[in-house]
């Protein structure tokens, strides 16, 4: 933290600055790291039982043989890893720190210490879902998606504390988002700079925003089913048991009722900053930006309402089937506006293809790929037949990949000047880069084509099923764990990168883009406070390459007319 | 595209892997169009010395267009797609043609339990032939199946038939197929059901009518258990899925 | 670090920031308590023989603390008004009266589950009962919690300090009470 931009505080020591701070900027780094850690832990998993499916039987290395049990244990960590501990924490929570009181203009969140408790609540929940792989019975195997009876009882699961730990961790994350929720709604409503109307504001903060609206009125339902989750497992209630008059289909009403709308709440994040960098590389205004935000909010509400393609063969009546296909393929709608914004945006353009930007424009590639593939399995005649299989799985890794992992990067790579105040190492990201893209789609193709020959999902070896025992299949499982090891092994470029750059990487001046957002008037990095004068809006954040002027920037805090432009170029507003 | 990789073996296989076909070549185009674009603008406007970016807001219905056309077209396609689905789906998971036999399929932690009808062709009857993981079938009957856990949920899986349907403790399930070729296919649980769930593979055998009966003249009959899970003991009758 | 930061004095919508935050917890918590009694009220509309245990229920306890909270929430609103005025002190008594009828409520719930344990209703005797304790005792837990936050809240005002906290603390004990008013004709009345 360097500059005396605000000389009102003592020098206060490594612990409050950097473990007890109610600085948006600390916590926001909080959950970056806690993230990218945890990242590691989900990535070894999918190491291991990738292996396992590629060698069934063989010893894995780093970990030995892989039985049954832990094929579930490690799917279900893996799963519930990636998506609360490292989408939610990256996307949401570090970035919606970081960026929305700089780019309000404003020199913190409006609740400063419910801010640092939900990261601290966040941290516990992270420690109480890894000790359960220390547990007897060791972690969890009933899949993320923990549905009763078999996550309810400890005889059908054998993995008693790891089942009540997962649901106690989970339970606390939602606690530590709820919380985390407050600050980014209320300060993005009342905090906002002077001249910052609402359509002023950057679209990342508006993605997040709503995000975390939907989260809020999602995740109640879940809530609930998660107490009578953890009073079935631990009290011997029989919410979900049929023989009490339970029902387990409840559990899984109340689970995708949220784990929809969940995925937009981390989809729109992603979106977000893919918003920010597409107008900064291509110098050009961001394409329909009140349409973009009307998409965003109307995918929002529309994800409330196509919970159950998820329950097409669930046991659930067939005709309320028809109604959610409906809705699920008029979700694809708003959705492929706001994408086909994005990509209008690039139409005469004046494109960079820097580190972020072949990430940003990596998301709306992969992205696109996901998307489509949605369609398949919204229609509920295909589902019948590619419901549990990996084409499911290689749908939903087209779209929470380019999520939690390419939008992940191109914040990072992006913001990375303002958050340390260096310059990451531009040829090292671009290697990191093609190197992860072409890695990530080899794993995945194939897992379509498997998908399509029958491979249903969470099974260990399938040597046992004469129809998919077959080399062919074996040698397409083969290629998509290959594709895998070299994802992985080109990870420690981008740790290296990201290391050497925080500590020697050219330092980097207060906007190394050229870039009109309120955060790249601060310093970089931004001292306690952000910025030495809070700043005053005078117009729209994409004022890119504006026709009579000479820069091909304008800056959302630079006055109309500067005193030696006296003349009278007319101003924007 | 499906029947390159697996067998068609039910009557209404044929329509699910049409469906599929249609919404691929749907979105296929859509996707490959889409991409077409987005690396043609990337190349067209890459930054070139002494050219500058237009400034265009996308606010105009002149520039708006460019995106709701396309966009109007995906709501079209969508309501092409809707409309072949729901045909699919209402024929294998709503409709329920007269049945010719009755087949009772019983999952549990990790086997499956077919009872077939036996001769007389009515279930429950003292000749039912019941079998551990290995379902018997003639050809081109259609039979009526009813589905059942002991335990969790577990998915009643038949690739070639293109059939999946989750059996719930405490409820009997009721759907339908008929096999339209001979052979032997697998039988998948597609529902994690602990640790055994890639353990519990079954087979079915679809066989011709004189094979048929010669297999039920032959097989092992195995002395009748009364029926009865928890929930269906303290519920009467069956809750179908079907109307 | 405990200055304020310029961020919470700023109000671009014109509505106090804690009065915003607080809105925002009450949203949460209704879907946390609608997913419950949601799921409640359909299960009991598949089991009709819910009625018979629900008639094992003690109405007069459920009424009288109906009457408390109810009260209870009056004492808030006077303290919300004695707030606005600036008259602090007030504002803590009145907010202790608050919490007292907090106080009332547990302790007839606890005779009240107390009795019922007794005659053999438990949490696991049925799922009828499952839900009553589970939605009451979540429901308790955010009396209990609203209490700690009344105790809190009033030690400030007594010194005439954070008065805007009386109202923010007021609307979520409101709250607290809407939520009484469901759970009361679910679990009681509905025999």
């Amino acid at each position: 933290m360097s500059g005396a931009a605000q000389p009102v505080h003592r020098d206060a020591g490594f612990i409050r600055t950097y473990l007890w701070s109610t600085d948006h900027k600390v916590i926001a780094m909080q959950y970056l790291f806690t993230g990218m850690l945890m990242a590691l832990i989900g990535g070894f998993a999918v190491y291991v039982f990738r292996m396992q499916l590629a060698f069934p039987g063989e010893s894995v290395p780093l970990f030995g043989r892989v039985s049954a049990g832990q094929y579930n244990a490690l799917v279900t960590m893996h799963g519930t890893i990636m998506i609360f501990w490292v989408a939610m924490p990256v996307l949401l929570a570090a970035f919606g720190n970081f960026l929305i009181p700089l780019m309000l203009g404003c020199d913190d969140m409006v609740f400063p210490k419910v801010n640092r408790l939900s990261y601290q609540i966040f941290l516990l929940s992270a420690v109480v879902l890894v000790a359960s792989f220390f547990v007897p019975g060791g972690a969890f195997g009933g899949a993320w998606t923990a549905y009763p009876p078999l996550s309810a009882n400890a005889t059908y699961n054998l993995t008693q504390h790891g089942a009540t730990l997962w649901v106690v961790a989970v339970a606390l994350e939602f606690v530590a988002f709820l919380l985390g929720g407050i600050n980014f709604v209320t300060t993005a409503m009342n905090s906002r700079a002077p001249g910052m109307r609402m359509f002023d504001v950057p679209i990342v903060v508006w993605m997040i925003v709503i995000a975390s609206i939907l989260f809020m009125a999602s995740v109640g339902p879940l809530i609930a089913g998660a107490v009578m989750l953890v009073f079935d497992q631990l009290l011997g209630t029989g919410f979900y048991d049929p023989g009490t008059g339970g029902d387990p289909i409840l559990w899984q009403h109340l689970f995708w009722f949220f784990g929809h709308p969940e995925v937009y709440v981390v989809l729109l994040p992603a979106m977000g900053i893919v918003a920010e960098v597409i107008p900064v590389f291509s110098r050009k205004k961001l394409f329909g930006y009140r349409t973009i935000v009307y998409t965003a909010v109307a995918t929002g509400v529309i994800s409330f309402f196509v919970w159950a393609h998820h329950q097409f063969v669930a046991g659930i009546d067939p005709r309320m089937a028809s109604l959610f296909t409906i809705t699920t393929l008029i979700i694809s709608v708003p959705i492929a506006e706001m994408v086909f914004c994005y990509i209008a945006t690039l139409y005469g353009g004046s494109i960079t293809l820097s580190t972020p930007m072949l990430w940003a424009l990596a998301f709306v590639a992969e992205f696109l790929l996901g998307g489509v593939t949605g369609i398949f399995l919204g229609a509920a005649g295909a589902d019948i037949y590619l419901h549990d299989t990996y084409f499911v799985l290689a749908h939903f890794h087209y779209t929470f990949f380019p999520i939690a992992i390419i939008g992940a990067f191109a914040g990072i790579t992006f913001w990375f000047p303002k958050m340390f105040g260096r310059m990451m190492d531009e040829r090292l990201g671009k290697i990191h880069f093609w190197v992860t893209i072409v890695a990530f789609n080899v794993i995945f193709i194939p897992l379509f084509l498997t998908g399509a020959a029958g491979d249903h999902r969470r099974i260990f070896d399938y040597s046992g099923f004469p129809d998919l025992a077959t080399p062919g299949l074996q040698s397409l499982r083969i290629t998509a764990t290959m594709g895998l090891v070299a994802l992985l092994a080109i990870q420690p470029v981008f740790v290296v990168n990201f290391i050497r750059s925080m500590v020697r990487g050219p330092i980097a001046e207060a906007n190394p883009w050229r870039a009109n957002t309120l955060e790249w008037s601060a310093a970089s990095p931004p001292p306690h406070g952000n910025f030495a004068e809070l700043p005053e809006v005078y117009r729209g954040p994409y004022e890119y390459s504006p026709e009579d002027r000479d820069e091909d920037f304008w800056p959302q805090h630079v006055p109309d007319v500067s005193p030696a432009e006296a003349a009278g170029i007319g101003g924007v507003r | 595209m499906i029947s390159w990789y697996v067998a068609q073996a039910s009557s209404y296989a044929p329509d699910v892997d049409r469906l599929i076909l249609l919404v691929g070549l749907i979105v296929g185009a859509f996707f490959l169009a889409a991409e077409f674009v987005l690396v043609w603008l990337i190349f067209k406007f890459r930054a070139r010395p002494g050219v500058r970016a237009r400034y265009i807001t996308g606010e105009k219905t002149s520039e708006m267009k460019w995106v709701s056309y396309p966009h109007y077209l995906v709501l079209l396609f969508d309501i092409v797609i809707v409309a072949a689905a729901l045909r699919v789906w209402s024929d294998v998971k709503i409709d329920l043609p007269p049945g010719e036999e009755q087949v009772r399929i019983v999952a549990q932690q990790w086997a499956w339990t077919f009872v077939h009808a036996g001769p007389d062709g009515r279930l429950d009857t003292a000749d039912d032939i019941r079998t551990v993981n290995a379902l018997n079938l003639q050809v081109n009957r259609l039979y009526h199946y009813e589905l059942h856990s002991k335990d969790v949920l577990h998915g009643f899986s038949v690739p070639a038939f293109r059939l999946k349907q989750d059996a719930v403790p405490g409820r009997a399930i009721v759907g339908w197929f008929r096999p339209t070729v001979t052979g032997e296919f697998d039988i998948q649980c597609a529902e994690i059901c602990g640790i055994g769930h890639g353990l519990m593979p079954a087979r079915v055998h679809i066989r011709s009518a004189e094979a048929q009966a010669a297999w039920m003249a032959t097989a092992p009959r195995m002395p009748p258990l009364p029926f009865v899970t928890p929930a269906a003991a303290a519920t009467a009758g069956h809750q179908r899925a079907h109307r | 670090m405990t200055s304020r930061p310029i961020a919470t004095t700023r109000s671009v919508m014109e509505v106090p920031t804690g009065r915003l935050a607080m809105w925002w917890v009450l949203a949460s918590e209704t879907v946390v308590f609608g997913g419950l009694l949601g799921s409640y009220v359909m299960m009991r509309l598949r089991h009709g023989a819910w009625a018979d245990e629900a008639a094992n229920t003690s109405t007069w306890a459920g009424a009288f603390n109906t009457l408390v909270l109810l009260t209870s929430s009056l004492s808030a609103v006077l303290a919300h008004q004695a707030a606005e005025r600036g008259d602090g002190a007030k504002a803590a008594r009145l907010l202790r009266y608050t919490m007292l009828g907090g106080v009332v409520f547990l302790l007839v719930k606890a005779f009240e589950w107390r009795h019922e344990i007794a005659e053999g209703f438990t949490i696991t005797s049925g799922l009828f009962w499952s839900f009553y304790y589970t939605a009451a005792g979540l429901h308790a837990a955010h009396v209990l919690a609203g209490m700690i936050a009344l105790f809190i809240v009033s030690r400030t005002a007594a010194r005439s300090a954070e008065l805007h906290r009386v109202e923010n603390v007021g609307i979520y004990w409101h709250f607290v009470d809407v939520v009484w008013i469901f759970l009361f004709p679910l679990l009681y009345i509905a025999k």
